[in-house]
């Protein structure tokens, strides 16, 4: 229990920021998961964490309501963002949302009541260890199902090809900004958090650095299931922590040292970290019973095309 | 079934469609042949809901359905598989054809965020459609293999398993059999048989000609984005145009014998036209 509670005042802080970058990598894994790449994510997350603070500064309002009103506020600009933008495709929607970014972060810098380039300053510190990994235990229960739901096999089409799935029904538009809104929801939870953890935010910290990072997560950890974007922002959050106890000081090395483990997964895991371990059984795949051996050894001569 | 009246698509100045008009009747293996660039995929993508025609009507089933975005026109029962070939890769064959039952299934998220029993029968029930109807386009064995590691052939059929897994009124069919063997090509004739002993309409694009004349009830046949005719396949085989338009003009207009077509076309096809030709009209 002592040593529970020393490896708790050391690395508290580590594992809270740990938590925070599953669940903003978690937010971007929804849009990355119906094929859509977002660098606006950030700027939700800044939305959100903005929204909560002031609501908690400017007027007292309880945590949970900030939170929700942060995730709610960061939810309707997605909504309304995605509505237009959804119609661009692969670079010209990185670029679309990568403007929205940039212009979330100069309005956060020129407001007076986000506390301009300073940032919002005396948020108090309400935001526990044990609340930010229940909400990321929920948060990816949430995901996991939702994979199997009518929304998780209609993104899943959407990415793995957008015209096959509207040939086959799916009302691409709508999951696609289904998908936007349900990312930026979960980002600006996680923005929200984020503020009533550090006592400031500053626009800074939302800026175009974390939206790469966050996609830095789910390649590193992978984007196929929902564990992919956890296991990527733990081993990047942690990886300071790590290099320091091996005696590499943070600095430029670490960065360094990022790009090389970007690089290596890329080459060698393109499917990112979830690759280490064997895939469960589970839906998608058959029963053997359903194989009969006739059926099988009819159909199994590959046909040369 | 389907009446398409009057269809022109312009792209720019280029008229991709002109007035192009025939009705499919229901339970009709119905083929679209016509030298490359004649038009067929247009006409398919305009069926589907792909593009919009400039103007012209299409009426599935006496419903007016030009107008409709794709994912409305598939909901009215019209599923259609693409001639180059566009399954979801990271899936699994089985995997394809769930997420192809899109609009025949429920799957609530409630249930599942519940962990409720009936998520799990439903999941189950799924599978075994899906594997039915692998197992109906003889891919049962392969149910687990990623669609992008499946030879080419196979991937044309579970292309097909995905349309049917929507339980379609009508099948576009885009080359199904483009650059299959004898074997696979014979598989895919069946399985278009025994669809429409079912009752479903076909529409089928194929450049093979032994394929579309010996599976095909009627033919249409396009050539620079207009009907040239619509009849049976004998009268396909022997129309004048039709030779035409495949063959180029020749001095005496005789084929097969002289072993060469004189055409710029692709040579195997049209010794392939000539031959199936020959043997329908000399009956």
């Amino acid at each position: 229990m002592n040593y529970l509670s020393q490896f708790y005042a050391v690395y508290g802080s580590l594992l809270n920021f740990i938590g925070i970058n599953s669940l903003l990598a978690l937010s971007l894994y929804v849009t990355l998961s119906a094929g859509q790449l977002s660098l606006g994510n950030a700027a939700f997350a800044g939305i959100g964490g903005y929204t909560a603070g002031i609501l908690t500064v400017n007027f007292n309002a309880p945590f949970l309501v900030s939170l929700a009103a942060g995730s709610l506020f960061a939810g309707l600009a997605g909504l309304v963002l995605g509505l237009p933008v959804l119609r661009l495709r692969g670079v010209f929607l990185a670029m679309a949302t990568l403007s929205f970014g940039e212009v979330v972060r100069i309005v956060a810098v020129n407001l007076t009541i986000t506390g301009g380039a300073e940032g919002l300053i005396g948020i108090p510190n309400k935001t526990k260890t044990w609340f930010i990994y229940l909400v990321l235990v929920l948060v990816s229960f949430f995901l996991s199902r939702l994979r199997w739901s009518r929304l998780g096999w209609g993104f899943e089409s959407i990415r793995g090809d957008e015209t096959a799935a509207a040939a086959m029904g799916v009302n691409t538009t709508y999951y696609k900004t289904i998908a936007f809104t349900i990312g930026a929801l979960i980002a600006g939870l996680a923005g929200a958090m984020y503020a009533h953890l550090n006592f400031l935010i500053t626009p800074r910290e939302f800026g175009f650095s974390m939206a790469v990072q966050l996609l830095c997560y789910n390649i590193v950890g992978g984007m196929r299931v929902w564990y992919g974007p956890i296991l990527g922002a733990m081993l990047l959050t942690a990886l300071p922590e790590i290099l320091r106890g091996i005696g590499i000081v943070a600095g430029p090395v670490r960065l360094c040292v990022n790009g090389v483990i970007l690089l290596l997964v890329i080459l060698f895991l393109p499917n990112g970290l979830v690759s280490l371990f064997p895939t469960r059984k589970g839906r998608g795949k058959v029963a053997s019973n359903l194989l009969s051996p006739k059926e099988t050894k009819d159909n199994l001569s590959p046909e040369k095309g | 079934m389907l009446e398409i009246k009057e269809i022109t698509r312009l792209f720019g100045g280029v008229q991709a469609l002109d007035r192009v008009g025939f009705t499919v009747a229901k339970g009709e293996i119905h083929g679209l042949i016509g030298p490359n660039g004649a038009g067929k995929t247009t006409l398919i993508n305009v069926l589907s809901g792909m593009i919009r025609p400039t103007f012209g009507r299409i009426l599935l089933a006496g419903r007016e359905i030009q107008t409709l975005p794709a994912y409305k026109v598939a909901r009215l029962g019209v599923a259609r598989t693409f001639q180059n070939i566009r399954l979801f890769t990271g899936m699994t064959s089985l995997q394809n054809v769930i997420a192809g039952q899109h609009l025949v299934a429920r799957r609530l998220l409630f249930p599942r965020l519940l962990c409720l029993p009936s998520a799990r029968q439903e999941e189950t029930d799924e599978r075994e459609k899906a594997m039915a109807n692998l197992a109906r386009v003889g891919l049962a064995g392969r149910a687990e293999i990623p669609a992008g590691n499946l030879s080419y052939g196979e991937q044309r059929r579970l292309e097909i398993a995905r349309a049917l897994a929507a339980r379609p009124r009508l099948l576009l069919l885009d080359e199904p059999v483009a650059g299959m063997r004898r074997q696979g090509l014979e598989k895919v004739r069946d399985l278009v048989f025994s669809l429409a002993a079912d009752g479903m309409t076909v529409l089928v694009i194929e450049h093979n000609m032994a394929f579309v004349m010996d599976l095909c009830t009627r033919i249409t046949v396009l050539n620079f984005g207009r009907v040239i005719t619509t009849g049976y396949p004998s009268e396909i085989a022997c129309h004048p145009e039709v030779i035409e338009a495949y063959l180029g003009v020749g001095d005496d207009r005789t084929w097969g014998a002289a072993g060469k077509p004189a055409g710029p076309k692709d040579v195997n096809q049209d010794l392939s036209n000539a031959i199936t030709k020959e043997r329908i009209c000399s009956k």
